[in-house]
């Protein structure tokens, strides 16, 4: 059996890429790099600092997530490692990625826009949309329809 | 952590916590009874947003605290009287609009409120702040929306909102009232003194409520007692009982 140990450190952006291996524990296919809740990651001594940001407060997806950084991070032979919370600056969906966006509205969930509504409709690409309500299946999303294909569907809330 | 005494930091932060914990509590006492789908997932999702505020507050008051407990043990193990939030939250929903009408009501004030403590001289607070005015401005577009939609509607959901509204003025004056806590903190730059806050409510709740086409009772009387814990209504008891009940019959009890 190979001694799967690391010798040396992992730099920030090899850490960073397996980081953006890890999907959303709700919306798997964007990463938790996609989502911009990894704040820092940095080396004190031999102890790997990871920090992370809550999307919405009260979101349970959160304490996943950090469950999930750490599997992964173990998973690739990380042993010492320690989650902070960052408070400040407030998660903003502008940190999410353009590889994100796209794998959002793929996926049928309208990325999110700084105008406030989406942009299409991420079915048919129509344009004539309404908000059928300001909230949706979690905290990040609220619910619209498109009036040319008559499809609801999610969009993520910018904020 | 801002230099002011510690026991009436975690005072100001037992308010701010308890206010989020006991509504939150009562809005997701909808969950599952909303009149439609959509509705019932926007208050679920507002209590989420409050529940979570609450742990970053209630959190914070643990740690000035420094009695070794967590924001949980601050939720499930106090009694009634050791609850600081106002009496406005804790009363019971009523109907649907008048959920929504108390809704609008306190968050018209967070907004305002929060909107100071952006700028609170200690950080932590500053920070949960902006984290928690994020989620706030969401919560106001969206009860002022519906304020002025059920007020500006049919016959019956005017009545009912301005029989909502009736109700729950009096116990808008307490978010306002300041003591010696107040003065202390508003001279440490910590929070601005709540009586400071009056005039960008009243603009903001004013312009709502006359798109609603709903008057504001003219009475002056006010119900208050919550914020320092002098007096809690009935209704704060028979709240706990059922939040609190897991954790005190079952000790340690996780999830």
């Amino acid at each position: 059996m190979t001694d799967t140990r690391i010798d040396e450190k992992p730099t920030a952006e090899q850490i960073m890429a397996w980081l953006d291996t890890v999907p959303d524990p709700e919306i798997p296919v964007i990463s938790l790099v996609d989502l911009g809740v990894i704040r820092g990651i940095e080396w004190q001594g031999d102890t790997l600092v990871v920090k992370i940001t809550p999307t919405y407060s009260g979101c349970p997806a959160t304490s996943i997530i950090g469950i999930d950084i750490e599997t992964a991070l173990r998973d690739r032979g990380i042993e010492k490692l320690r989650l902070e919370q960052q408070l400040a600056p407030a998660w903003t969906t502008d940190w999410m990625s353009e590889k994100g966006r796209a794998a959002l509205e793929e996926y049928g969930i309208a990325p999110p826009q700084p105008a406030g509504g989406p942009k299409r409709c991420p079915h048919c690409g129509g344009e004539d949309l309404e908000r059928l309500s300001q909230f949706g299946s979690t905290p990040c999303k609220a619910q619209w329809r498109c009036r040319d294909c008559l499809e609801p569907f999610d969009y993520f809330k910018c904020i | 952590m801002a230099d002011v005494d510690k026991d009436k930091l975690v005072q100001f932060l037992l308010r701010m916590g308890d206010n989020t914990l006991i509504l939150g509590h009562r809005v997701s006492e909808w969950c599952g009874h909303s009149p439609v789908l959509e509705e019932d997932i926007a208050l679920a999702n507002t209590a989420l947003d409050l529940i979570g505020q609450t742990q970053m507050w209630l959190g914070y008051a643990a740690e000035v605290q420094d009695e070794g407990k967590s924001a949980d043990d601050l939720a499930f193990l106090r009694d009634v009287w050791d609850f600081r939030n106002l009496l406005l939250v804790e009363l019971p929903n009523g109907d649907f609009g008048r959920t929504l009408m108390r809704q609008f009501l306190f968050d018209a004030w967070a907004s305002v409120m929060l909107g100071r403590l952006i700028r609170s001289s200690d950080e932590r607070i500053a920070a949960i702040a902006a984290k928690a005015g994020k989620e706030v401005a969401y919560h106001v577009e969206r009860s002022a929306g519906t304020v002025v939609g059920l007020g500006d509607g049919t016959e019956e959901s005017h009545d009912r909102m301005q029989a909502a509204l009736d109700y729950l003025w009096p116990y808008v004056g307490e978010m306002f009232e300041s003591d010696e806590t107040d003065a202390a903190l508003a001279a440490a730059k910590i929070a601005p003194d709540p009586s400071s806050l009056r005039t960008d409510y009243d603009a903001l709740v004013n312009k709502v409520l006359a798109e609603a086409t709903l008057d504001i009772p003219a009475g002056k009387f006010g119900h208050k007692g919550g914020r320092t814990g002098r007096m809690h209504t009935e209704h704060l008891g028979h709240l706990l009982a059922t939040m609190q009940y897991l954790p005190r019959a079952y000790p340690g009890a996780e999830w």
